[in-house]
């Protein structure tokens, strides 16, 4: 099975099915699910082939293919994956079977629905693995059609506000990546990013092109102070949509950094890192505040999300700071492995907590906390899972929130104290925040009628929120085999990025 | 068995046992649910009685192996693992012995509880995350048990979800807690930078070598390394075991069940920031200045914080100002090298003060859930045993001699006073008033609740009665350690070097070792205790509440009346409360919601975002305006601008 086309098949394989989906929506509604469903199992099992034969030992790329794609530009329809690849394809293949599990109640158009989110899948795994630039970007692009319509059609009352702004921002975004991909492919008449890698670029382009891949990607993660999008975005979403924009989509910013901005332009990155770790301390200590004042719960996941993100911009470009500090590079890889994995662990742990406001909304129909209050007394089981998705989301140790923001905050102290004290305040602030709400909604007595009615879960309910429950506690109490598949990756990255381009 | 299966058992039985009683609760029942439960930790205590007897007796050497690799990461291994040693052997007993007390008592204490197989739960989650933090061997390790004795101790007080007070304190505890752990987690970031390791023996080789290390946080002072590291550590201990400033969650903890307040909030977990001080002993000596912090910290909460329990009416609440300044008392030890003094404290402390906490929940079945004191007296007739143990318990805490607290108490006070380094003149004059004080809320919680004219109405009156044997027996189990154990160990533990594998101290620093030359035997030392000073002004205290309380209960009412201020000071806690929730929580949530609706919805969101949005739409406008799609309009503008340009060139050339 290994020297099959894997990562063509992870692709196409959802996207085409979409197709069959969709069409199958008019003439047998009853098998809509059940065939999203089983494709999106392909898709995962595939993915477990592609980490079975993954060989951690090398920070080459694997399982690549290639095939010239625009002869003329030299643009090829390459794709290829390594250590920094994998988690988050295998965090996408599995986030599209919760996903489809989740949404099975879904009454309106639910053939278009899950087309929309297998389009989607195919379209983020491509991203992922992309090794032409331009393939990247149409990908990169493409996959704003299919969350443009999630939010439009099964959005909330204010969806066209939030669509038109998520729209805005990323496509504002990603103009200027296309600019310097176009600007750079004149210089070097190649699109491979590999190559861009290893081409030689002066400093002061090199900042030109670093702004605007910054630019790109921070609207994506989303980074201070072009975050507001997300918590319009996922206010309006419905929890699908919710779960796979934080759980995956905001990685493709962090997954553009690591990929582009800090191999490409390594020069402009250590003379700039000031400019990105200051706007990551600034997510974590600003936004963390913003959460405390929220009444929305989405909302105030959102800016959760937001400022756990900042662990990753903070954890990528700790690197230099630390070289100039310590005159040395240990840390770095701490850093750029800490933001890795906080990446994957926020993609269960945000994905944990949107579908719990989901089971909550989808029975009361309200996202205030105000609306709740006791729900453990009706809803037992549904309580635990809570206070454990939210309890790894204030970075307890044991669970997956913990792993990230530790290796972060002890490389951060390596660049400079006040870094990894800015960072330490999460400790509190997180914590304050995420059991606040568990307080507001799930304890006490039971606040009204509707609460005194709720049904604790059902068995698909179960199903969701047991997988992500053993992820989180199982990569808390043993990272070992995530961190073991992005080391070789993160150490060949570190290397790299501490040579010069500037000629 | 191997001896490492046998280590391994120990903390694994409790976690079983939680997953059986928590996840399993329907289908195992409420008996199978404590079955299950105490089984797991009776093995656990004897598994680790036999680990310590092959410790003390059996010249077991010091096991530090790892048991599985949590992560590698830019080459730096973190391991889970653990390091058995004296230190850890005692710990492990102590942990076990009480916890086992309590989950029997709380058969009886929560026999009408709907959520009883979740308490047990608990209960085993707890001891299974107090047994990793004191059985690590890497800083990772303690971090994670630290942490989640903390979320058990959070889920404990909150246990009855549905009392606003109990999750208000749950959410209190946690947050404060995660105050001292933010100085904690700074502080293992700068051991694993500078002694590139978190595997505590890796670090303690190392001391020697970093100990001159200096580095600049504000500006260009230089601080030492090791004193950052230290008080950044202690900072985390504070938040644990609750040293003033960040000690306002433990009375509060008292929301929870009696059960928790005795294995938790007393025994154990907020000991851990003792057991973590002595457990690194090799870093903390290597910073005096670190150390006379610690030291005032600890006089200041042994003093201040007893001072407190005075004037509470709840019975709880005296035992947990009581709890607080015998933590003062163990961080004094702790200050002033005295690291075996502090350990041997925790453990006496552990015995006497759980049974203190038991006694007075037996108080509160008994009563049905009243805790005010005011509602009591006259309970020895009713509750005989609770009354005979409660004495046992006070005359322990108060340092009477031949008592396990005895013991503890004057080696502490002996060797606060044989220290050498600033701080000492406060700590010594705070040691010796917190004897005065300790005895006389000892006395008055006793006289209140078990002597004097009954208070209690006609109802409560009525259903007054012992306590069913689970309870009981557990406190005459306890009784006998609080009676017994200071006089066993006080020896080899303090002077025949069994902590000294486990416990570094230097030369001239050895306060316990100097006390060793006056020390002759535990009869000859409980002996003298009858004349000395300490003995005087703990009897003193005792005489004080004796007449105020017992036998001229009005006194008390005159005194207070005439001390208003004092006792304003004392009944609002010094404001601490006050300071945290007004001041700085009130100004947390402003500053959170001007953020938020300064920040992000008028500045970012209302001017940028929208504001662009909006002046594209302006400028649209106004563009708009010149496509009127009147063709004369155009045709206008075409002539006027032809007219222009041509006037340009031929008025330019």
């Amino acid at each position: 099975m290994l020297d099959w086309p894997l990562l063509s098949l992870l692709i196409w394989i959802p996207i085409a099915a979409a197709f069959g989906v969709a069409a199958l929506g008019v003439r047998a509604p009853k098998l809509v699910r059940p065939v999203a469903l089983i494709v999106a199992l392909i898709s995962f099992v595939l993915s477990l082939v592609l980490y079975a034969g993954f060989d951690v030992t090398t920070s080459a790329m694997q399982f690549q293919e290639k095939t010239v794609w625009i002869g003329a530009f030299d643009v090829n329809y390459h794709l290829g994956i390594d250590g920094l690849s994998l988690p988050l394809i295998l965090l996408t293949t599995l986030i599209g079977v919760l996903i489809i599990v989740a949404g099975w109640r879904i009454e309106n158009q639910p053939h278009l629905y899950l087309a929309a989110f297998l389009v989607l899948q195919g379209l983020m795994v491509g991203v992922f693995s992309a090794l032409d630039a331009l393939l990247f970007y149409v990908f990169f692009e493409a996959m704003l059609v299919p969350m443009f319509l999630i939010i439009g059609i099964w959005g909330g009352p204010n969806r066209i506000y939030a669509t038109i702004k998520f729209f805005l921002f990323t496509f504002f975004g990603s103009v200027f990546m296309l600019i310097a991909l176009i600007w750079m492919y004149l210089q070097s008449g190649t699109f491979a990013i590999l190559e861009l890698h290893d081409f030689p670029i002066a400093l002061s382009a090199q900042i030109w092109i670093f702004l605007a891949f910054l630019i790109a990607f921070a609207v994506k993660v989303p980074m201070w102070p072009v975050h507001t999008w997300l918590p319009d975005a996922h206010v309006e979403a419905p929890t699908g949509g919710s779960v796979v924009l934080a759980a995956v989509m905001l990685k493709i910013g962090g997954y553009g950094l690591v990929r582009f901005s800090l191999p490409i332009t390594p020069d402009a990155a250590a003379a700039l890192d000031w400019l990105v770790i200051g706007l990551s301390l600034v997510a974590i200590a600003y936004i963390g505040f913003v959460a405390l004042a929220q009444s929305d719960m989405k909302k105030l996941i959102a800016y959760s999300s937001i400022s756990h993100m900042g662990f990753v911009t903070l954890g990528l470009f700790l690197a230099f700071a630390i070289a100039r500090n310590t005159g040395e590079t240990t840390g770095a890889g701490l850093g750029i492995t800490g933001a890795m994995v906080q990446m994957i662990s926020h993609g269960f742990i945000s994905g944990a907590m949107f579908l719990a406001v989901g089971v909550l909304y989808d029975r009361m129909h309200s996202r205030e906390i105000g609306a709740y209050g006791g729900v453990a007394n009706t809803m037992p089981w549904f309580a635990m899972f809570a206070v454990l998705f939210f309890m790894a989301n204030s970075g307890l140790p044991g669970t997956s929130g913990f792993v990230g923001e530790f290796m972060v905050i002890l490389a951060a102290f390596h660049a400079n104290f006040w870094f990894a004290f800015v960072a330490g305040t999460t400790l509190i602030l997180g914590a304050a925040y995420s059991l606040w709400l568990v307080k507001r909604v799930f304890y006490g007595e039971v606040a009204n009628e509707g609460v005194g009615k709720l049904k604790d879960l059902g068995r698909r309910e179960w199903l969701v929120l047991t997988v992500l429950a053993v992820l989180v506690i199982g990569v808390g109490v043993w990272p070992y085999p995530l961190i073991e598949m992005m080391e070789a990756s993160v150490t060949n990255l570190v290397e790299h990025i501490m040579q010069s381009k500037v000629e | 068995m191997n001896i490492e299966t046998v280590i391994l058992l120990i903390p694994l039985l409790p976690l079983i046992g939680c997953l059986i009683a928590g996840l399993f609760r329907h289908r195992v029942g409420r008996a199978g649910a404590h079955w299950v439960t105490i089984g797991a930790v009776a093995g656990s205590f004897l598994l680790s009685a036999y680990v310590a007897w092959e410790v003390f007796f059996n010249g077991l050497p010091v096991l530090d192996y790892s048991v599985y690799t949590w992560a590698v990461a830019d080459g730096i291994r973190f391991e889970i693992g653990f390091l058995i040693d004296s230190l850890t052997a005692l710990m492990m007993v102590v942990v076990t012995f009480v916890s086992l007390m309590v989950h029997v008592y709380t058969i009886g204490y929560m026999a009408e509880d709907d959520s009883y197989q979740r308490f047990f739960a608990y209960l085993n989650l707890f001891t299974f995350a107090m047994l990793m933090l004191v059985m690590a061997n890497n800083f990772l390790q303690l971090f994670f048990g630290w942490e989640a004795v903390g979320l058990v101790s959070y889920l404990l007080i909150g246990f009855w979800f549905r009392k606003d007070s109990a999750t208000k304190a749950n959410l209190k505890a946690f947050l404060v807690n995660r105050i001292g752990d933010f100085g904690f987690l700074l502080g293992i970031a700068a051991v694993l930078m500078y002694f590139g390791s978190l595997h505590y023996a890796e670090v303690f080789g190392q001391v020697g070598e970093v100990e001159g290390t200096t580095i600049a946080i504000f500006g260009a002072t230089e601080w030492s390394l090791m004193t950052f590291i230290c008080i950044c550590l202690f900072i985390g201990a504070m938040g644990k075991s609750a040293q003033v400033p960040l000690h306002v969650w433990l009375p509060d903890s008292m929301e929870g069940p009696t059960p928790i307040s005795a294995l938790i909030h007393a025994a154990t977990m907020v000991t851990a920031g003792i057991f973590m001080v002595a457990r690194l002993s090799p870093i903390f000596e290597s910073s005096e200045v670190a150390l006379s912090f610690i030291l005032v910290i600890g006089a200041v909460t042994a003093l201040f914080m007893g001072l407190v329990g005075i004037v509470q009416h709840d019975i709880k609440r005296v035992v947990a100002y009581s709890t607080l300044s015998q933590l003062g008392y163990m961080t004094v030890a702790l200050g002033a090298s005295a690291y075996a003094a502090a350990i041997f404290h925790l453990m006496t402390h552990a015995f006497f003060k759980a049974l203190l906490f038991l006694a007075a929940g037996s108080v509160i079945i008994a009563l049905h859930h009243k805790q005010d004191m005011r509602e009591m007296g006259g309970l020895s007739k009713y509750l005989p045993i609770t009354a005979a143990t409660a004495w046992i318990g006070s005359l322990a805490l108060i340092g009477f001699p031949f008592f396990s607290g005895f013991y503890s108490k004057d080696l502490i006070i002996e060797a606060v006073k044989l220290a050498d380094r600033p701080g000492v003149a406060f700590a010594t004059f705070a040691v010796y008033a917190g004897v005065v004080v300790t005895a006389l809320y000892s006395f008055r919680m006793l006289y209140l609740a078990f002597h004097g004219p009954t208070r209690m109405d006609e109802e409560t009156r009525s259903i007054a009665h012992e306590s069913p044997l689970v309870v009981t027996v557990p406190l005459i189990l306890l009784a006998i350690p609080s009676v017994l154990i200071g006089y066993f160990t006080v020896e080899p533990l303090l002077f025949g070097g069994a902590l000294s594998d486990a416990i570094t101290v230097r030369a001239a620093n050895d306060v316990v070792l100097a006390l060793a030359d006056k020390f002759d035997g535990p009869f000859a030392f409980a002996l003298h205790g009858f004349v000395t000073p300490v003995f005087w002004l703990a009897m003193l205290g005792v005489a004080i509440a004796t007449y105020v309380y017992l036998l001229n209960p009005s006194l008390a009412e005159r005194i207070r009346a005439r001390a208003m201020p004092l006792w304003t000071v004392l009944d609002r806690k010094y404001w601490f409360d006050e300071l945290y929730q007004k001041v700085l929580t009130g100004a947390g949530l402003k500053v959170a919601d001007g953020l938020s609706r300064g920040g992000d919805r008028t500045v970012i969101d209302g001017w940028l975002v929208n504001g662009s949005a909006r002046l594209v739409g302006r400028m649209s406008g106004a563009l708009r305006q010149l496509q009127s799609g009147f063709l004369y309009h155009y045709a206008f503008v075409m002539v006027v601008a032809l007219v222009a340009l041509v006037a340009s060139f031929v008025l330019l050339k």
